[in-house]
């Protein structure tokens, strides 16, 4: 059988406490929509290792800059974020697309759905898009979002945040996301940031202010990493030893 | 051994994903009229079966041939022309999603075995903190589905879910419940 056997790359599972429980009652909207039967354990095959490779093709000209929308400029304080996409072994993941979406600076989202009395801006959308290039780097220009508040319970409120969508290389790294703010004081009350049972992994959604992403007379910075799952450690361990 | 990172955790799409994630082509993996081209629809509910509008499902899958346009594949990267592999599609108010798409062919499991015709899925919505992956199996397989590997770890129940359902205009349905009654099978990856 051994030279019918595909060797395919596996993806390492991470660590307990690394990603929330979608049974998470804190967070109201979790209620009706988590699955109450255990995951079936779902073998990485073709389908998993492989997925779809968008990067530059799906990025046009100025998505990257959400600063300005509709023949004018956005109103806030003006942002660079940057940082790099990586695997768990610390690999750069190259020419993928991220996705990014976020309120304004009132904290309102463009979206009939988001009807809290603070102002629209007529000049942002809060859709971005870029991808990595080949040393996994990327950037995006926006305005910092602000906080919002929500239904969830007394007096809540969202802390800022940026989400994005990234989809790595395969199926099996796909991962959506929000991005925090460094120090913000409403992380104490937030089921969504608190979700994640580990206080480490926790820290990893934070971005740091970055002096040298600061740009002198534009634009503050701030850097953000963030790791997808990598190659299994021992990709073939459980498999028989006879190649 | 080098120092492992750790991974960046999940977290919900949220209520306002459509500002960002629904694509004008998302739901097309083959321009309407291409011959063979299938339709899978279904509804998004959840524990109270009520519809889920604010939620997003993906699919992925190989070409009418089996193949991947990607480089891990061992077999080699294959892109069938005026097909994507991948579609993407935003609920509607009525919980409702669709897909046009190509049946794809059978692809190998991890030995010889041949797994039968299926789509991964993957479902984001508002209140759900991390995704949820599930496939999609072919009516018109039922040989194929009998031996496939991952299928045939499922009691026979759950197998019966993951089979989409012949519809008299010709489409496919698949509908996917988060919770409670007819609860849809979801995998951890």
């Amino acid at each position: 059988m051994a030279e019918t056997m595909l060797h395919l790359p596996r993806y390492a599972a991470d660590p307990p406490g690394t990603h929330p429980d979608n049974d998470s009652p804190e967070y109201r909207s979790s209620a009706l929509r988590h699955p109450n039967r255990p995951l079936r354990l779902l073998p990485h095959l073709l389908t998993e290792i492989t997925g779809p490779l968008f990067g530059q093709d799906r990025v046009r000209p100025g998505d990257d800059d959400v600063t300005w929308w509709d023949g004018g400029e956005a109103v806030g304080q003006r942002i660079i974020v940057r940082g790099r996409v990586l695997d768990s072994d610390g690999r750069p993941v190259p020419d993928t697309l991220l996705e990014t979406w976020q309120a304004n600076a009132g904290g309102r989202y463009r979206h009939t759905g988001d009807q809290w009395p603070a102002p629209l801006d007529p000049h942002f959308s809060g859709l971005g898009r870029t991808a990595t290039d080949a040393d996994g780097n990327y950037q995006f220009t926006t305005i910092r979002p602000g906080a919002y508040p929500w239904k969830n319970h007394d007096n809540a409120w969202r802390p800022a945040h940026i989400h994005f969508s990234l989809f790595g290389r395969a199926f099996a790294q796909r991962l959506v996301t929000q991005m925090y703010f460094p120090d913000d004081p409403l992380f104490f009350q937030d089921p969504i940031f608190n979700s994640v049972p580990d206080e480490k992994a926790r820290r990893r959604m934070v971005s740091a202010y970055d002096h040298s992403a600061t740009t002198d007379t534009w634009a503050l910075g701030f850097r953000w990493d963030i790791v997808l799952r990598g190659p299994a450690q021992t990709p073939f361990e459980g498999e028989p030893d006879d190649v | 051994m080098s120092e492992q990172l750790g991974t960046t955790p999940s977290q919900t799409v949220g209520p306002f994903l459509s500002i960002a994630l629904p694509w004008p082509d998302g739901p097309d993996l083959v321009a309407g009229g291409s011959a063979g081209a299938v339709v899978i629809e279904g509804v998004l509910s959840d524990g109270n079966g009520e519809p889920v509008p604010d939620g997003v499902i993906e699919i992925w899958q190989a070409d009418p041939n089996g193949r991947f346009p990607h480089p891990d594949d061992p077999r080699g990267p294959v892109r069938y022309p005026g097909f994507r592999n991948f579609g993407r599609c935003a609920t509607d108010a009525g919980g409702r999603f669709w897909f046009r798409t190509l049946v794809p062919g059978r692809v190998p499991g991890s030995d010889a075995r041949l797994q039968a015709p299926h789509a991964d899925v993957t479902v984001f919505a508002r209140g759900l903190l991390r995704h949820l992956v599930t496939r999609v199996y072919f009516p018109d397989h039922a040989e194929a589905n009998g031996v496939d590997p991952v299928l045939s770890a499922l009691p026979q129940r759950e197998r019966e879910q993951l089979v989409a359902i012949a519809e008299p205009s010709g489409a496919l349905r698949f509908d996917i419940r988060l919770q409670g009654e007819g609860e849809t099978p979801f995998f951890a990856v």
